[in-house]
């Protein structure tokens, strides 16, 4: 349990960094929080050549609120951006989801941009980018450019970033006007992995009737993925809406695996179940906000 | 001060060592050794063909690198048989690195040492083994069907058949009103201390001695070991164990191949060597236990009372015996539980197969034996429409029936025969202690907030404090210290604060002046070892027989000088005096001052034991038959183990839509005689609670069919959290027992045992379908909930009318 030798670079600048990157070539990893990395450099299931270690790099701890949303910085800890009173209050499903990230200690080094760019299908973070229909900026020598999540995420543990780059921040969108979230999951045990994780969004029309539904789900399917479930409620007033009729067409819509802790057919059970529950919440929330 | 400690909760005083990181663990010492690593077998059955070091021999800071080739002498041989017993027809063991064959994913076949772990671990990536892979043989079944044989020369993969009985069970059973026959299942967990195994060797050289440090629960058994196996004479060779983070077993086991290899290297190297275990070599390397599948046939009457039991048992030894059929017998022996059972035959067939050895884990073979034996009462009540209270009352051992000889024969190779117990108060207190008469209405209440609530209770009878014997020394400083060694080790069981409640309450002196030494060869070379929740019973007793000896030469000396009877004397606070007199009176430490007649004053105290002061003129210095300075050593060797008892209650909730599984209350009822320290007592309780709701819920080894372990890690391999063991509540009922000076019987693996049988009984009362496997996850709940063949219980025959069943 102990990692096979590398390089290590601490730059103090983004095109420091970006060179050590460019120089390194493919052996090269980003070291952010470490959370994930560094577990699996001691069980030599990665090598990397080189870590390039971006805590030095200044201006990139930030959790910048406007009214269009709230960009993350790549250094910002899940703990930072959970307590993020403002970022809660343009979209809830930010403190919501961070919550549900592993145990405390984990959250206070590991960093929500380093889950994304992860790309773990288990993580809560690059499924609520997908549902709040985020984007990340990626710093590269030709420039910064935005990758939306759905060109970003291309398989487990995979991104469509290639060569030398640096997740710089994520964007989240703000929620929309007379809507509601909710997120919940179901794991093992506290803090655990989720055997299934669900987060919705649900949004009213004036009349206080269902416009839309959509819900991403955590550890079900290679990749995040965001389901529209609205057909199965909409127009429903939002105190007479049969959840349970989302839930059952959310359950057809996924595809999800079996491994040691659940079956696929118990991730499809779930589905259903934490939708219902989770839409149920989050459209008292619309309720409210629509009031 | 008072100096009346034993029975108090004394606060643990090696605690605020431990939790400040103060502990001296095994990778806290030598931070300049040598280290090892080692070459694992990847693969659960494979003939070694080949092994190629070439590539890693230009690592820089590559010191050696040893494979099977290496070994000469006693440390070519295999292994030893630890435990040896007739019915082990087949035993057999590993060697310390794979010869020609490898039985077991993680079987060590070469081990690299270098001059950090970090190179060490370089290295032995770059070392390429050639195998020619055979089939391998996983779990009870494929090892009871022997389509392939682990061991060649075993076809039938059967190690030992254990087999004991009290009558002739199928005329009995021919003769019950009613039978019932059943399977069931257990699955593998395992220890799992927070730290793992490790080994550090200094080899002096000039002295021609080596000394080890090793985390283990047997350092005078490893030293032993360590002499025969590297041709040392006994007293060149001194083990010690540090603070150890933990054992629960797996540390009994011994000598592991590492135990052997890395004083090894420090003889051939000159050089200091230490190994430390990671998290997952412990998951392939070290042991696990719990898996059986149990065949149980029971006859009984109208009124649920047992006829006659018969039970086969398919055990899963892993790949080697070292530890022998202990387990096999445990199971086998103590599954009767707190019941009289009239006529009752065991059979435990101990298989081989490709995966890590199985050797003792806190409860060793008692949860299996509990599962088998409560699941049995569950059935009964089940099936006559009784409450399942009832019929275990009907059957317990009444009070009156004490000493009660159960005619079979236990791990100890004694009689088991129940010293002690009130079986019938354990009961009561339980069923007050969970409110198992209100159930119906938790029931109720869980049914509108839209739970199955259910609950369970199984009861256990455990030998704890087997033999052959441990000792104790006591001795008095003449600063006033008084130092307590015993060979057995410790693994954070608290022994520096009970044993020193035992000193200070025999020796009256206060417990700030008693010092407990453990597991240290050089202190105490003879032992056995801490398993079998045998410490307290133990040296427990040992030490208390040796303060006495210390009291009663203290008395002797102090009778002289006070010019007074030994009878007329006391001594409290360290200071002997006599009796109703104030102010006759000596310290302790100038008894052992003067206790060692002196030609040489060192310091002051000194002064007084020299020879120009008084003394009698008409005696030698020291009397014919008498020794210097004030100490005695002790011995406690029991005629048989002491048998401790306890009742659990679960009360359990399961949510109908996800299946997820919540302990809400659990109750225990622990007896364990007289009680050394009850906060250490329901530390251990809480703490085996938890295995216990690990081994119900969460815990197992997903071995594959090819003998992967998928989930050698602590992110698959699920310990409970604080978050998912529930609040423990406890009653203690206390039954002294009569075999040893202090009444004490054995508390340290009581409350890990009962855990899998209550949490099944619960889980079957609030689902209602039988539970015939454990552990149980949510998944799996939801496979069973669906499976319209899943056998429904009578008793949930009513309530799924009334619609709370789906």
């Amino acid at each position: 349990m102990k990692p096979a030798p590398f390089r290590y670079a601490d730059p103090g600048t983004l095109d420091e960094a970006l060179a050590v990157l460019s120089a390194e070539g493919a052996g090269a990893k980003v070291l952010a929080g470490g959370q994930s990395l560094l577990p699996l450099l001691s069980m030599r299931l990665a090598a990397p050549a080189t870590l390039v270690d971006i805590n030095r790099v200044p201006g990139l701890d930030s959790v910048e609120v406007t009214g269009d949303g709230v960009t993350v910085g790549a250094l910002v800890r899940h703990n930072a951006l959970l307590r993020d009173g403002a970022a809660a209050r343009v979209q809830p499903l930010l403190a919501r989801a961070t919550a549900n990230v592993a145990h405390p200690a984990i959250r206070n080094r590991g960093t929500t941009v380093g889950s994304i760019a992860h790309a773990d299908p288990s993580g809560e973070m690059t499924s609520v980018l997908a549902l709040t229909d985020g984007s990340v900026t990626v710093a590269t020598p030709d420039g910064a450019e935005t990758v939306g999540w759905r060109d970003l995420f291309v398989g487990p543990l995979e991104t469509s970033l290639h060569g030398p780059a640096v997740v710089t921040s994520a964007h989240f969108s703000a929620l929309p006007p007379r809507s509601g979230t909710a997120f919940a999951e179901v794991a093992r045990r506290k803090g655990d992995y989720a055997v299934c994780g669900a987060g919705v969004v649900v949004t009213l029309d004036e009349d206080r009737r269902v416009a839309a539904v959509r819900a991403s789900y955590v550890s079900v399917g290679l990749t995040p993925e965001v389901h529209d479930l609205t057909d199965a409620v909409v127009g429903k007033p939002v105190d007479g809406a049969d959840w349970s009729a989302a839930g059952a067409l959310a359950r057809t819509l996924v595809d999800p695996d079996s491994d040691l802790h659940a079956s696929a057919d118990y991730r499809r059970l779930l589905v259903g179940v934490l939708t219902e529950r989770t839409l149920a919440s989050a459209a008292a929330e619309a309720a409210g906000r629509a009031a | 001060m008072t100096t009346k400690l034993f029975g108090e909760p004394v606060r643990r005083r090696e605690d605020a060592r431990l939790i400040v990181g103060k502990g001296r663990y095994l990778d806290d010492i030598g931070h300049n050794a040598l280290a090892a690593a080692f070459v694992r077998s990847p693969h659960a059955h494979a003939r070694v063909v080949d092994i190629d070091v070439e590539g890693a021999l230009d690592v820089e800071g590559l010191v050696a690198i040893y494979t099977y080739d290496d070994l000469t002498g006693p440390m070519a041989e295999p292994l030893p048989v630890l435990i040896p017993h007739p019915q082990l027809t087949a035993p057999r063991t590993g060697y310390s690195l794979a010869y020609e064959k490898v039985h077991h994913v993680g079987e060590p076949i070469v081990m690299v040492v270098a001059t950090d772990r970090y190179i060490a671990e370089d290295a032995a990536e770059r070392i390429v083994v050639t195998y020619e892979e055979l089939p391998a043989v996983v779990g009870v079944d494929a090892a009871h069907e022997a389509r392939h044989a682990v061991h060649d020369d075993v076809p039938d993969n059967v190690s030992a058949r254990h087999h004991q009985e009290t009558g002739d069970v199928e005329p009995a059973l021919a003769a019950s009103p009613h039978t019932l026959t059943f399977t069931q299942y257990i699955e593998r967990s395992a220890s799992m201390p927070m730290e793992g195994r490790g080994v550090h060797a200094h080899w002096d050289a000039d002295d021609r001695s080596l000394r080890v440090y090793t985390a283990t629960q047997a350092s005078t058994s490893v030293r032993a070991a360590i002499a025969a196996k590297l041709e040392l004479s006994l007293d060149k060779v001194e083990v010690i164990a540090p603070d150890v983070g933990g054992g629960f077993g797996v540390k009994i086991m011994h000598p592991w191949p590492e135990e052997l290899l890395v004083p090894m290297a420090a003889m051939n190297l000159g050089a200091d060597v230490k190994w430390s275990e990671d998290r997952r070599e412990h998951f392939i390397s070290s042991a696990h236990e719990r898996q059986q599948k149990q065949e149980i046939t029971v006859g009984f009457d109208d009124d649920g009372r047992l006829t006659a039991l018969d039970v086969v048992v398919w055990h899963d030894n892993g790949a080697y015996t070292p530890y022998g059929i202990i387990i096999p017998i445990i199971t086998a022996t103590q599954l009767i539980g707190p019941y009289d059972i009239p006529v009752y035959r065991v059979r435990v067939d101990s298989v081989y197969t490709n995966t890590v050895i199985v050797t003792p884990y806190r409860g060793a073979g008692r949860p299996q034996a509990c599962y088998a034996m409560e699941r049995t009462m569950d059935r009964i009540a089940d099936v006559l429409g009784l409450d399942r209270a009832v019929v275990r009352e009907r059957n317990l051992i009444q009070s009156s029936q004490f000493p009660y000889d159960a005619h079979l024969t236990f791990q100890d190779g004694r009689p088991v025969v129940y010293d002690s117990g009130d079986y019938p108060g354990l009961m009561a207190k339980l069923k007050d202690l969970v409110g198992w008469s209100g159930a119906e209405e938790l029931r109720d209440d869980a049914t509108a907030r839209g739970k199955l609530l259910g609950v369970g209770m199984a009861m256990y009878v455990e030998g704890t404090g087997p033999g052959p014997y441990e000792g104790g020394h006591v001795q008095v400083l003449g600063s006033g210290k008084v130092l307590v060694a015993t060979g057995l080790t410790s693994q954070g069981q608290g022994h520096e604060t009970s044993f020193a409640q035992i000193v200070a309450s025999e020796l009256g002196v206060p417990i700030e002046d008693v010092e407990v030494t453990t597991g240290d060869t050089r202190r105490f070379p003879y032992a056995v070892g801490t398993f079998a929740s045998r410490a307290a019973v133990m040296s427990g007793n040992a030490i208390a027989l040796a303060a006495r000896g210390v009291r009663e030469k203290a008395l002797r000396i102090a009778a002289d000088v006070l010019e007074a009877s030994p009878d007329d004397l006391e001594i409290e606070d360290g200071v002997v005096q006599v009796k109703g007199v104030p102010g006759t009176s000596i310290p302790l430490r100038t008894v052992a001052v003067l206790s060692n007649p002196l030609r040489y004053a060192f310091d002051e105290a000194a002064k007084q034991a020299t020879q120009f002061t008084s003394h009698d003129d008409s005696k030698p210095p020291v009397a014919p038959g008498d020794a210097p300075g004030l100490e005695h050593r002790d011995y406690y060797s029991p005629l048989r183990s002491t048998f401790a008892s306890g009742a659990h209650a679960a009360v359990v909730e399961i949510d109908p839509a996800t299946w997820e599984i919540d302990v809400v209350k659990y109750a225990v009822v622990h007896d364990c005689g007289n009680v050394v320290n009850p906060m250490i007592v329901e530390g251990q309780v809480h703490g085996g609670v938890a295995q216990g709701v690990g081994g119900a819920l969460y815990e197992r080894m997903a071995y594959d069919s090819d003998g992967q372990l998928q989930n050698a890690s602590f992110m698959d391999f699920l310990m409970p959290y604080a978050s998912e063991v529930p609040d423990v509540v406890i009653d203690h009922q206390q039954t002294p027992s009569p075999l040893n000076p202090l009444g004490i019987k054995g508390a340290g693996e009581a409350g890990v045992i009962p855990g899998t049988a209550a949490i099944a009984s619960a889980i079957e009362d609030a689902v209602g379908r039988r539970i015939t496997s454990m552990p149980i996850s949510p998944t799996e709940l939801y496979d069973l909930m669906r499976n319209p063949a899943a056998e429904r219980t009578a008793a949930s025959a009513g309530r799924a009318e009334n619609g709370v069943l789906a």
